[in-house]
């Protein structure tokens, strides 16, 4: 089993991500101008400011051709993970519903955050317990998901909400306290909070590493 | 030669012109000595910046060869972009702190990050990977709406540029005073890591070697920054100076940054330098003086963001995101191979020459020939003419707590006050965490905790800075040593030995006698604890000129420091961790109410401060330092803002543990039950944990068992006079004392 980091310019905790995924498989760096997988079994979009955010969050990566490489990969049914930066370029590049806005409180944030695992099912959940609770931290200005009302129910009602803020912790203002959400597939998973910085308990948590154990107990494809 | 100059022969560079570019006569006429002849204008624009006080350290340096360098840590001392300390484990540290007040008072927001681009490419430039920031910041009280903007586009700025960088922002101070409303600051400091073998200095080397600038196109912005802004007094907020100010592009910064680690890493680089103030022309003649050699560069194939530029200035753009680099020949094409990788822009300028002097061409044509030596070495040092004050130099600040009232009343009010309040409006802001080795974040120890378990070390680093202006005011010597000493607490109560200080010198116009003298005295009292505490410093900035019609700042030094301790795992923070444990104050401890939080809000302005008994103090950091790395001490919190009851009550708040202590043995001690509550000075720690694990400090210091952890409230008694307040009411007075200012 082995994870592919993609690194954009730009891109922050792309070593966070790598050492994270080390804890559990086989870990390298996918650099942003190659169309090349290398082979991995799951694709991690990393947080961060990619291409300095400008024009749009996500706006300029989701045009690099790794971007194209992870559409095909995600279009066949290939797991891929975006954390934040990498939440919002998956929602750039059209491969999860909905768009991510300026917080709330209009003001970048970073706090450690409750979420709740609505859906346990998938392969980024799959060794959570339904409804367990993880505490994991957030930091971004752009966070706040948003879809129209329609669209969220049907998010809701095909489980593809998978994380939720618990009641009160919302950072950010997103629609009906999601914090992360699947394509209607199941295999692109983007979350604002951050699992890569919650995976030593020295450093805070250990509760983000049950994301990456789910998907290192993947079997290769 | 003079016949080469060719298009500067159209500019003047005479007296008159020296003066309005901030020289005096008497420098213009030593220029012109140097020089042989009288400057032309692209010479006079380098050499006024060159000589400025921003880059010539003209008023400071004499004095500054008192402060200790030398330590068995030190590997880079002052003068180098960063000073640097052996970690072990063969990594190294390289840290600095450096103000960028002027332009932060200009335009908040782009002043604020591009001092923390800044500073952070001070960091890389000698090879260190930047892994934290802090940030010590000073405005004028939040009621004045221009504070507010100062406060909140200062702070946005920092974040902006920190997080879009990928380097943690793990600690800091704030401070409101009326004394800084005309004049902000803002200090950061960056803490770099790098294995031993990849530090690099600035010094040019080997003649014929390629000059290459790397990173973002030159413009007009920062024309003049160090002279016009930096070097001089302010007028309020001056909205002509607005286009002196730089303007940040974090992402070329971050491209900057990887490209050149990865430079060096290669080893493609035979020396490094940021360009900062200054621009060009400070960094090529740094890089010449070092070297001891001379450097030729052509402004003509400088890369330009607008057209029409002049050779002066590009020579002086303050432009942001550029390195300047020294190139073997042979290697140019794997530099530029790497840079291209990176979308870094990278072009040879000029070389390295034999010469000693620094050469500005303009499409071959000299227009600029200067001895290298003239412009970093032969500025006149001035004396400083120190005299105290005859008159008080601050007024008492408004009076906002009457004297009586009961001691909740007064706790409340102090833990409201934004001095000591919650600071979680700004580091909110910041990402403390990226790089997944912040084990104490902001808010919840003395010092953030940073662990090298990823970077192949051992143990961890903790960092800290302190400065309290206002106490260095009512008494220059000893506020300095108190800065010195709080620093090295914090250190000490998560572990921490120190290894090395930087410190940020924010004062008045040192032409004024009693400004010099409040600098002289803050520099020996800085002297002093270094010495006390065994310290070295290893680098460090100046700004002076902080003074506007109303008068100079404070005089605030700004410390900051790095320390190493085992084991991170054993690093305490400041909160209560278990009901039942013990909670004991470490000595020695002798508060008094003299320069207080609480006299502040009184309105009371201190003439001078009680003596400091610096070698008790020094042994009391070191006997705490030694316990808690040895383990069982659950939490540790230096009193200090506040005094014991504000320290207190944030223990409590972070640990969410209620306390009861018995201050009345205290009390008589101490001679008064305000100055124990609330009364500030060097020394005294708060430490909790089961007695067993507290019982060492009492064997090698003073330690006095005051209580103990437990319940949901904060209840202090003392004889007759007890007071006890909720945790919700504790809570809501310290939360809410930021952001209810802004609504």
């Amino acid at each position: 089993m082995k994870f592919g980091v993609v690194r954009f310019p730009g891109s922050c905790d792309e070593h966070d991500a790598l050492l994270a995924c080390r804890r559990f498989a086989d870990a390298e760096l996918l650099w942003h101008g190659e169309r090349d997988l290398k082979g991995v079994d799951a694709v991690v979009i990393p947080g961060g400011f990619s291409y300095g955010d400008y024009l749009r969050v996500g706006a300029i990566a989701r045009f690099s051709p790794v971007m194209e490489a992870v559409g095909e990969w995600a279009a066949a049914g290939g797991p891929v993970l975006g954390i934040c930066n990498g939440f919002q370029v998956l929602c750039e590049a059209g491969l999860l519903p909905g768009a991510l806005l300026v917080n709330a409180e209009l003001r970048f944030l970073c706090r450690q955050v409750d979420v709740e695992v609505v859906n346990a099912e998938t392969p980024f959940t799959s060794t959570c317990d339904p409804g367990e609770r993880l505490s994991v931290p957030v930091k971004h200005t752009t966070g706040r998901y948003f879809a129209p009302e329609l669209e969220l129910d049907e998010l809701e009602r095909s489980g593809q909400v998978v994380l939720r803020y618990l009641p009160g912790q919302n950072p950010n203002g997103s629609r009906r306290d999601i914090a992360g959400v699947t394509n209607r597939a199941g295999n692109v998973l983007g979350l604002m909070p951050h699992p890569e910085h919650a995976v030593d308990a020295l450093t805070g948590s250990t509760d983000g590493a049950r994301i990456f154990e789910s998907l290192a107990s993947l079997t290769p494809a | 030669m003079t016949d080469k100059l060719m298009r500067a022969e159209r500019t003047s560079g005479n007296e008159e012109e020296a003066r309005s570019l901030g020289l005096t006569a008497q420098e213009h006429h030593r220029i012109v000595d140097l020089l042989g002849r009288e400057p032309n204008g692209v010479e006079l624009a380098v050499f006024s910046l060159m000589w400025s006080e921003h880059c010539s350290y003209k008023h400071s340096r004499k004095l500054l060869r008192r402060l200790p360098t030398e330590g068995a840590h030190v590997v880079m001392g002052p003068g180098e972009n960063a000073g640097a300390v052996d970690v072990g484990d063969g990594l190294c540290v390289a840290f600095k702190v450096e103000s960028h007040n002027h332009p932060s008072a200009v335009e908040p927001f782009q002043g604020a990050a591009t001092g923390v681009g800044g500073i952070v490419r001070d960091v890389f430039a000698v090879g260190a990977r930047p892994i934290a920031l802090l940030d010590s910041l000073r405005f004028g009280e939040l009621d004045s709406s221009r504070s507010r903007y100062l406060f909140s586009g200062a702070v946005a700025g920092i974040g902006h540029y920190g997080n879009s960088i990928g380097v943690a922002t793990v600690g800091g101070e704030i401070y409101f005073e009326p004394a800084y409303e005309s004049n902000c600051l803002v200090n950061a400091m960056c803490v770099g890591l790098a294995p031993r073998e990849r530090l690099i200095r600035s010094a040019a080397a080997g003649e014929g070697n390629q000059l290459v600038l790397l990173g973002a196109l030159t413009g007009r912005d920062g024309i003049g920054g160090a002279s016009v802004l930096a070097s001089a007094q302010l007028d309020v907020g001056d909205p002509s100076k607005r286009p002196s100010v730089q303007i940040g592009d974090p992402f070329e910064e971050k491209k900057l940054l990887e490209c050149s680690l990865e430079l060096l890493e290669r080893g493609l680089l035979r020396s490094l330098q940021d360009l900062g103030a200054a621009g060009l022309s400070s960094s090529a003649s740094e890089m010449a003086s070092k070297g001891a050699v001379g450097i030729d560069l052509d402004v003509a194939r400088v890369p330009l963001r607008e057209q029409g530029m002049e050779a002066f200035e590009i020579m002086v753009s303050e432009s942001q995101e550029r390195m300047l680099c020294v190139v073997e020949p042979e290697r140019l094409g794997h530099v530029l191979g790497v840079c291209a990788h990176w979308e870094v822009r990278a072009t040879t300028i000029g070389e390295v020459t034999g010469s000693g002097r620094l050469r500005v061409l303009e499409r071959g044509h000299v227009v600029g020939d200067m001895p290298v030596t003239a412009l970093v070495d032969d500025c006149p040092l001035y004396d400083l003419a120190p005299a105290p004050p005859t008159a008080r130099v601050y007024p008492d600040p408004p009076r906002r707590l009457p004297d009586a009232g009961s001691a909740a009343d007064t706790l409340l009010a102090l833990l409201a006050s934004p001095n000591i309040a919650s600071k979680r409006f700004a580091y909110e802001q910041y990402d403390s965490i990226v790089g997944s080795r912040t084990v104490r974040r902001p808010g919840t120890a003395d010092a953030a905790v940073l662990t090298l378990a990823g970077d192949g070390g051992s143990g961890a680093l903790a960092v800290a800075i302190d400065g309290n202006g206002r106490r260095v005011a009512c008494d220059p010597y000893t506020g300095a040593i108190e800065a010195v000493l709080e620093c090295a607490r914090n250190l000490a109560c998560v572990g921490a030995e120190p290894l090395g200080l930087t410190n940020c010198l924010n004062f008045g116009n040192p032409e004024k006698p009693h400004v010099a003298w409040q600098l002289e005295r803050a520099v020996d009292g800085l002297a002093a604890a270094c010495r006390a505490l065994m310290v070295p410093v290893v680098g460090g900035n100046v700004s002076l000129y902080n003074e506007s019609d109303e008068g100079p700042i404070y005089p605030t030094p700004v410390v900051g420091m790095v320390g190493r301790l085992a084991d991170p795992a054993l690093a305490p923070g400041i909160g209560l961790r278990e009901p039942g444990h013990a909670i004991a104050l470490v000595g020695p401890f002798a508060p008094a109410l003299a320069g207080s939080e609480l006299e502040r809000l009184r309105g009371r302005m201190a003439d001078g401060l009680a003596e400091v008994d610096l070698e008790a103090q020094a042994r009391a950091i070191v006997a705490l330092r030694e316990a808690v790395a040895t383990g069982g001490i659950a939490s540790a919190h230096d009193i200090s803002d506040g005094g014991l009851a504000c320290a207190l009550a944030e223990c409590v708040l972070d640990g969410g543990i209620g306390a009861r202590v018995e201050l009345e043995a205290l009390a008589a001690t101490v001679g008064g039950e305000e100055a124990t509550l609330f009364g500030e000075g060097a020394g005294g720690v708060l430490v909790s944990g089961p007695i067993e694990a507290l019982q060492p400090l009492s064997e090698t210091g003073e330690l006095l068992w005051l209580g103990e952890a437990g319940g949901e409230a904060l209840e202090l008694r003392m004889g007759a006079d007890s007071l006890s307040l909720s945790m919700s009411q504790v809570r809501a007075a310290y939360e809410r004392g930021i952001p209810d200012r802004f609504s």
